[in-house]
């Protein structure tokens, strides 16, 4: 079997967190009744300009920031022209020659555990645009109908270079970039709503040989499509090409129901653009003191938080990666370990990725409505730390944090009297009688059964309803013994 | 440099205006009338000027993200063709 490269490039269109559209002061809220928040400017209606939004343009600065990237001091607005219903004026006005946001890049973890790798994903450019509205075809008697309401919502365009060698390379920069723009609170990465969609180009060449044509995947609103779309693409583009066809230029929708792509327009119908300057908007300046002033209020960044991690807490890269894929989940850790103190930062790590995290899936809570709060957490990890409980009878407290039966770990360690035992006499008393109890399994230790041991410190433990330290509790039996 | 017919044709399609043969000879003929006046322009020496986004070297004012927009659907629709369900009605495209 011959082998081939797959090529991938990716565009991804974040539409930005403001209040207002970047060229109105009509509402960008989801959801409102058709129409209700599309103004004269949205509507294009004779005699109206385009006003810039700073918060718009304060996203692409973060944005730029986060990715090592230059925020260009001068950008232009350039008009994209074509015909479509849902779009009024005839173009969208978008950057062009001058976007705001040159260059930059992106590392992303591709695959677990031992296959696991990191890969640097270069970034070309970054440029502010509108979105536009939304056609409904269904229901209107043979005619479409028109909701403008999302017309003028400001967008962010991503473009990669053609980094990317595989569908889980692509995914992985898809979650990068949708953790990053959340991260840095410029989108809320709402995938469902279409705040964050993708558009993949997709080639394959024979190692060594020049770039192949490339097809372009449009408006892939899921992970899951997008690597299903480029998995059938690849297979795609292959099969014709080893079949002795070439494969054409050419824009291709995913279809999820069958898990095919298929030809939307072809290089001849392409759209020729004819871009311009757009005369109603002035070049977009900003200065160096403004670049300054975000830079000084953007929080902590993935990356360097990873890092911070592993030294301060002696974190594996697994561990700080996980806990750093989400600021949500970074800060709840952190305030976790605030609560339990530094030396129980590798513990805190544990109970967050696993106990809390299997608890908010099992019952299907996002980390902002779980139950246990990070000051909860942090003081029942406190409490293993200083061996008030063990670690089994931890996970009935945590239990019942999570049920609510308590303000504390200490609250419900009290109540329900889970607090371990550490009195050496108590401890020795239990021990006597579950050796008067077990008679046979003692004289098969002695008989040289090793195993027999290990059912005694079961038994013992038992006797103990688990409150006892395994450890304190073997070494007093090892005593008894010999 | 002249434009062709074809390429008349294009730009027509690309504006989405119907032009008979005729016209399009017309239009031929005014369009490479500017040709010429483009190609004057090009003759200048350009070279180590900046590109001009706008005739005034001024910047772009910024508003404030601030939602200042009422909901005026009602007088916006009463000016619409057709409407329905809040939407405006449009012969049906798909594409």
């Amino acid at each position: 079997m011959s082998h081939w490269e797959v090529v991938i490039g990716i565009e991804t269109h974040t539409q930005l967190s403001t209040r207002s559209k970047i060229f109105s002061g009509a509402s960008t809220a989801f959801g409102a009744a058709p129409n209700t928040q599309a103004c004269a400017v949205d509507l294009a209606l004779p005699g109206v300009l385009p006003v810039l939004n700073r918060g718009a343009v304060e996203c692409a600065i973060r944005f730029g920031l986060a990715i090592g990237a230059e925020v260009a001091p001068k950008s232009v607005f350039a008009r994209k022209n074509y015909f479509y219903p849902d779009l009024p004026k005839g173009y969208q006005i978008s950057q062009f020659e001058l976007p705001v946001v040159v260059g930059g890049s992106l590392t992303i973890q591709v695959g677990q555990g031992d296959k696991a790798y990191e890969k640097r994903v270069r970034l070309t450019r970054a440029h502010l645009e509108e979105d536009a509205g939304k056609s409904l075809h269904e229901d209107f008697h043979g005619k479409s109908g028109i909701d403008l309401n999302r017309a003028g919502t400001p967008l962010l365009e991503i473009v990669t270079e053609p980094d990317m060698a595989s569908s889980a390379e692509a995914v992985a920069y898809a979650k990068a970039l949708h953790a990053l723009v959340r991260w840095i609170g410029i989108c809320d990465g709402n995938m469902q709503e279409g705040s964050f969609r993708c558009d993949a180009n997709v080639s394959v060449r024979r190692p060594g040989e020049p770039l192949g044509t490339r097809r372009e995947i449009k408006n892939l609103n899921s992970f899951r499509f997008l690597q299903q779309a480029i998995d059938y693409e690849i297979q795609w583009q292959i099969n014709e090409i080893e079949e002795g066809r070439k494969i054409q230029q050419a824009t291709v929708l995913f279809d999820p129901d069958t898990g095919e792509t298929r030809m939307m327009r072809s290089k001849e119908d392409a759209h020729d653009y004819r871009y311009f300057p757009d005369p109603d908007l002035l070049p977009l300046m900003i200065s160096r003191e403004w670049v300054e002033r975000t830079k000084a209020a953007m929080p902590e960044l993935p990356e360097a938080k990873k890092q911070r991690f592993m030294a301060d807490y002696g974190l594996s890269a697994y561990d700080a990666t996980a806990l750093t894929a989400a600021l949500d989940i970074a800060d709840f850790y952190e305030a976790a370990v605030v609560a339990a103190g530094r030396n129980a930062a590798k513990p805190c790590a544990n109970w967050v990725m696993v106990d809390l995290a299997g608890h908010l899936n099992k019952d299907e809570k996002e980390l902002a409505d779980s139950p246990v709060s990070a000051a909860q957490l942090g003081g029942l990890v406190a409490r293993i730390a200083d061996n008030t409980i063990s670690n089994n009878i931890a996970k009935k407290v945590f239990e019942a944090l999570w049920n609510g039966e308590g303000q504390t770990a200490d609250e419900i360690i009290e109540k329900q009297g889970l607090k371990q035992i550490t009195d050496t006499g108590a401890i020795e008393a239990l021990i006597d009688e579950v050796l008067a109890a077990n008679a046979a399994m003692v004289a098969e230790f002695k008989a040289g059964k090793e195993k027999a041991f290990n059912a005694l410190v079961g038994q013992a433990m038992k006797a103990t309803k688990g409150k006892a330290n395994p450890q304190q509790v073997n070494e007093l039996l090892k005593k008894k013994l010999s | 440099m002249s434009l062709t017919l074809p390429q008349v044709r294009r730009v027509a399609q690309l504006a989405r205006i119907e032009i008979s043969d005729a016209e399009a000879e017309t239009t031929l003929g005014h369009l490479n009338g500017i040709f010429t006046l483009i190609e004057a322009m090009q003759a200048v020496d350009t070279n180590g000027i900046e590109p001009m986004a706008h005739a005034q070297d001024v910047a772009q004012r910024l508003r404030e993200d601030r939602v200042s927009e009422e909901n005026r659907r009602e007088a916006m629709q009463a000016i619409a063709p057709e409407t329905e369900a809040g939407l405006y009605l449009v012969p049906k495209v798909i594409e």
